[in-house]
């Protein structure tokens, strides 16, 4: 186990010394200064000037420079946005746990609703059941999610009012900021309202996690399909029905387990998708994420907060990534003596 | 079955627990909901400090909510009426105002400033000195750009501000300015306080006056993130009157789409610039709140061309132009037809002047009578972009274009890009413009020396290059005096040399409109100086 952990998280070291290197030569290649591009002083004085280049190694090799760059990430400082000067880190801080909360309610969503029905799909194999969901499938995965957050507006908040279409929380709810997590600072905080405000936030959840969810859910069926028609075609499920166990303990004893390992592994790959889902998502239903906020800030040129935005999305990509894996690993004790990461 | 059974006795609790959950605290909603209020707005402010702007959003989000003036504007008639001074006077002269301040009026306190004193003539004099003072620190601070007080000259005309006693002020100024008052009320004029100045002298952080404001308006600031939401509260000790909201929020919706959309969730309770207003009527919960704004979209001619040079001709255009028609199919009913420069609400404006009624033959009379019976052809110039008080002026050109045709006069349409487009008719390339004018004051000098005097001649904003010595003698006469029956009578009369002259023909003045939900009570949209929430309160808490 330990050498596999090892090597999951060597791969995450290669994978992020070629995202930083990346993200290093953007600044000499998006227009502008170098300098300007990578720190983010749009007009410094003279003097700051001279302790960025000194902070940044610019008067140095260009190895040196990335070195220094990469240090610089290291200590927490991304430099400052190009269009209101203030440090990326903390809007960083402010605006990933957003994201994260979205993803991670689509995550559950896609997977509740996902598995059992592509489950119940391989069951009812090539009959009408299996059809229905597949066609569902079909049809979830082709539409675009900007679309369909767009027609949930309009039927669950405009014509039927049920749920509001903006935002993390009713803005009179005034939650102070700990975690950045709104739900667990809800909690936190000491608001006459807390409750009320919780449920506020649920509110909001709801249409965006759907929408988000639909192409995700759509692709676990179809995993979930898949994975389970294999197990179900394998020698010891056959074994069990020699042996005269019912269907339904079959599947539920044998069946669900095994093929859970398979999709389980599936998913950290999909997570990327999810991601991009909800940046366009957070844009439409005026999620304050990391992902409108990346997004506003290509809109604005700001090139300091696109790097930033972009090494952080990617970091917390690749750590859902791996925690997948490791999971996969504690599940399934046959892929921890794999010799090679996947 | 046996799972089946085992899941059943899961869910039942879980279910109870969670539906408990949900209904607890049905009560605090309503003072939440009721003591709070959303407006969408459609901007960012550039400041919150209104010396240092002069764009509508800001205006909107700051003036009102967290300053007052030493004299405000009535929100019925649009005279001056006491503000933070309670009274004032004008030497006979005219060169000194004396200002009587209020002795109960404070400050904000906040996390990062608490008064220790009420406001005195000390934060007046801080406040009007930071805008002429060019030694001041917070004059340097922003390098001295007050956009409207150097647009009137303020540093020139003010010669000295002076402390009588501590509720005393006396400006010195150089020449007589009967709109030196006008000025004082305008969303710009606001008072600061002195102390917390010094307060941030003290800590080197002057910056901070425009950014994290003190003013002694019914709003304090709270919170302010970019492009996202202001956050005000209540002030509780407001000298006016007591606050019913405690919390305001601006929550910044640039597309208007979805400022529509937030309207029809309740996610905002007011919106600002509302489109679709056909369906926010329909709508039982909803309503639409209009004012004329002091505006006027005008068709001037170049007088200085025939054969716009001939009186006769400009009046049988005038009648020739279906104005009800303008307003319903370019402004959908958003405006009221013009018969002068001002608009009604103006204390100048006067129902005695004669219009120039819409009347085919008429027309047709003074044409022939000009000798141009048969006709001629001209060009309209208009600009192909939406202004605020026209919305399509390249529509209205075709209008009047239909219109004239009608008497025989063929016209062509000329339009350029917005700036090319001004610096041509700056120039007097042409022979008729579709222009207008939004006003800075609404004092009603201010709808006449800067389009139609013989001074803005030279600059190019007279566009219809039309000079009248009678015309700029009484506006110059007016400007002298403080008497209104005086100044009223003078307008009077400019106002019946321009049906006369028809240099110009006024078209529309348009309508500014938010809309509110139905349980939003009270008056937001002043017709001058930016929406103010001051007045409002709610109704029921049936918001969710």
């Amino acid at each position: 186990m330990l050498i596999f952990a090892l090597r999951r998280l060597n791969l995450l070291f290669f994978t992020l010394l070629m995202l930083t290197i990346v993200s290093f030569s953007l600044s000499y290649f998006f227009p502008g200064e170098a300098i300007n591009n990578i720190s983010g002083q749009i007009n410094p004085s003279v003097e700051e000037l001279a302790a960025l280049n000194e902070l940044y190694q610019m008067d140095k090799s260009i190895i040196h420079q990335y070195f220094a760059y990469v240090g610089q990430l290291l200590s927490g400082n991304f430099g400052i946005s190009m269009a209101n000067q203030t440090a990326i880190s903390a809007d960083l801080r402010h605006y990933l746990p957003s994201t994260i909360e979205l993803c991670l309610a689509a995550l559950f969503i896609a997977m509740v609703i996902g598995i059992p029905l592509g489950f119940l799909a391989a069951i009812y194999h090539n009959k009408p059941a299996d059809k229905a969901i597949l066609v569902f499938a079909m049809v979830g995965y082709s539409i675009p999610v900007f679309w369909l957050s767009l027609i949930f507006i309009l039927v669950f908040s405009i014509n039927l009012s049920w749920f509001p279409t903006s935002g993390q929380l009713n803005l009179l709810f005034e939650i102070k900021q700990v975690t950045g997590f709104k739900f667990v600072d809800i909690l936190l905080s000491d608001s006459p309202y807390k409750y009320l405000a919780f449920k506020d936030a649920l509110m909001h959840l709801v249409l965006p996690a759907f929408a988000v969810a639909t192409a995700p859910t759509t692709l676990f069926i179809r995993l979930a399909r898949t994975s389970m028609l294999e197990v179900l075609e394998s020698n010891f499920i056959k074994a069990a029905k020699a042996k005269g166990l019912s269907k339904a303990k079959i599947i539920l004893h044998h069946g669900v387990r095994n093929s859970l390992v398979h999709i389980i592994r599936q998913m950290g790959l999909h997570f990327a998708n999810l991601v991009t889902v909800a940046m366009i998502a957070e844009v439409i239903f005026e999620w304050q994420g990391a992902g409108s906020w990346l997004i506003d800030s290509i809109f604005h040129r700001d090139y300091t907060a696109i790097q930033g935005g972009l090494i952080a999305l990617a970091i917390f990509t690749f750590t859902i990534n791996i925690l997948f894996d490791f999971i996969y690993a504690a599940i399934n004790p046959l892929e921890r003596h794999k010799k090679h990461g996947a | 079955m046996k799972y089946k059974a085992r899941l059943i006795k899961i869910i039942i609790p879980f279910y109870l627990a969670l539906t408990t959950l949900a209904a607890c605290g049905p009560t605090p909603a309503d003072t939440i909901f009721t003591k709070g209020l959303i407006y969408c707005s459609e901007g960012s402010p550039s400041s919150f400090n209104p010396q240092l702007i002069t764009d509508g959003t800001t205006t909107d989000a700051t003036t009102q909510q967290l300053y007052n003036r030493l004299i405000n504007f009535d929100n019925d008639n649009l005279e001056r009426i006491p503000g933070l001074a309670k009274s004032w006077h004008v030497t006979r002269n005219g060169k000194m105002i004396t200002f009587y301040l209020r002795k109960d009026v404070s400050f904000h306190q906040t996390d990062y400033f608490t008064p220790t004193r009420k406001m005195n003539a000390d934060d007046v004099i801080f406040s009007f000195n930071r805008l002429i003072d060019p030694t001041d620190p917070f004059y340097q601070v922003v390098d001295g750009n007050f956009p409207f007080f150097k647009s009137i000259n303020f540093a020139e005309l003010v010669d000295e501000i002076e402390k009588i006693d501590d509720y005393t002020v006396r400006f010195k100024i150089s020449h007589p300015d009967s709109t030196f008052l006008s000025n004082l009320a305008t969303p710009f004029a606001v008072i600061l306080s002195k102390e917390y100045s010094e307060q941030l002298m003290a800590a080197d952080t002057l910056q901070n006056i425009d950014n994290l404001p003190i003013g002694t308006g019914p709003f304090k600031f709270k919170e302010y993130r970019n492009n996202a939401i202001i956050r005000y509260s209540k002030h509780p000790e407001y000298w006016r009157q007591d606050v019913a909201i405690e919390q305001l929020i601006f929550n910044i919706t640039p597309n208007k789409t979805n400022r529509l959309t937030k309207l029809f969730t309740h996610e905002c309770d007011v919106i600002s610039y509302p489109i679709a207003q056909q369906e926010i009527r329909s709508r039982d919960d909803l309503m639409i709140d209009e004012v004329t704004a002091f505006n006027v979209a005008f068709f001037a001619f170049n007088t200085q061309v025939a054969p716009f040079d001939n009186p006769s001709v400009r009046k049988a255009i005038a009648h020739a132009i279906n104005k009800e028609a303008i307003i319903k199919s370019v402004y959908y009913g958003q405006a009221e037809a013009a018969d002068s420069m001002l608009p009604r609400l103006s204390w100048a404006y006067s129902n005695k002047i004669s219009s120039i009624p819409y009347s085919i033959k008429m027309a047709k009379q003074l044409l022939a009578d000009a000798g141009l019976g048969d006709g001629f052809s001209f060009d309209i110039w208009a600009p192909s972009v939406q202004r605020s008080y026209n919305p399509n002026s390249l529509k209205m050109a075709k209008l009047i274009k239909a219109d004239l045709a009608e008497v025989g006069i063929d016209a062509n349409i000329i339009s350029y890009e917005w700036t090319t487009f001004l610096r041509k008719i700056e120039k007097g390339e042409h022979q008729s413009v579709l222009i207008g004018w939004n006003a800075d004051h609404p004092d009603p000098d201010n709808f006449f020396s800067p389009l139609l005097s013989c001074s803005a001649m030279a600059t190019g904003r007279n566009r219809a290059f039309w000079c009248n010595q009678q015309f700029d003698q009484l506006l110059a006469k007016s400007l002298l005096t403080n008497d209104l029956t005086e100044r009223f009578n003078f307008y009077h009369a400019a106002q019946q040399i321009l049906v006369d002259q028809v240099p110009l023909i006024p078209i529309a003045h348009s309508k500014r409109s938010l809309a509110k939900l139905k349980n939003v009570k009270g008056d937001i949209l002043p017709p001058f100086g930016g929406v103010s929430f001051e007045n409002v309160h709610k109704v029921d808490g049936s918001k969710m």
